[in-house]
């Protein structure tokens, strides 16, 4: 899941399916880095959340996780 | 906690939650309204949307009124956020706090806000004149950085 400028910078993305069994939380940012390299600053200041708990770089994936890059946030 | 947090897509019933958080052991209700300006650093905004990803905002912050009625030792908090689109003047979030005493009514009305603000997935996108944009946003705290 992709949030508010995620959303618009990666639009025309297709979202990584296939992931090696060990993929980490960092696997799926290198998809978004190498798809996009002149944004790929953007994903420095972000967090990310698998199945609606932060997590880190290292958090490791496992089938069916719900993982979701969150910009820096604005509400209130 | 469920029925202190709220994610709403209507005005926020300001004055009824008002009404409904008093109670007879309270000597004060803190209440914070986050509103929407008509300006960003003087380029005039025309409405905002606000868009979370809700499951987590939820959840995030029912752990914050948890920890604050802990914390603060406040007898009750109430924190609604509106998504969608908001109109200048109208209120985008509301926080009230009802204890026996002031000080911590308005300590933790402040630090909920504060985190609000720092750590729960909500966006909010600007619409001006000439063009919308995503705010910049907080920076993340180190803890919750990926």
């Amino acid at each position: 899941l992709l949030f508010g400028v995620l959303k618009d910078v990666y639009a025309s993305v297709p979202a990584p399916s296939e992931m090696p069994s060990g993929a980490t939380v960092d696997s799926i940012l290198s998809h978004y880095r190498q798809s996009v390299p002149q944004q790929a600053p953007l994903l420095k200041s972000i967090a990310v959340a698998v199945n609606s708990e932060f997590a880190r770089l290292s958090t490791k994936l496992n089938d069916g996780d719900e993982v979701a890059l969150l910009p820096p946030v604005s509400g209130g | 906690v469920a029925n202190q947090v709220k994610l709403v897509r209507a005005p926020i019933a300001v004055a009824e939650l008002q009404q409904r958080i008093r109670d007879g052991s309270d000597g004060a209700v803190c209440v914070f309204e986050g509103i929407v300006r008509n300006n960003t650093r003087g380029r005039l905004t025309q409405y905002l949307e606000y868009e979370a990803y809700e499951t987590m905002a939820q959840q995030e912050l029912e752990r914050l009124v948890q920890q604050a009625m802990q914390q603060f030792a406040v007898r009750e908090v109430i924190v609604h956020h509106r998504l969608g689109r908001i109109e200048i003047c109208e209120a985008s979030v509301f926080i009230a706090v009802a204890s026996a005493h002031r000080a911590a009514a308005f300590d933790a009305c402040r630090w909920l806000i504060d985190m609000l603000k720092k750590q729960v997935p909500i966006w909010k996108k600007e619409f001006f004149v000439d063009g919308a944009v995503w705010a910049d946003g907080e920076p993340f705290p180190a803890e919750v950085k990926a």
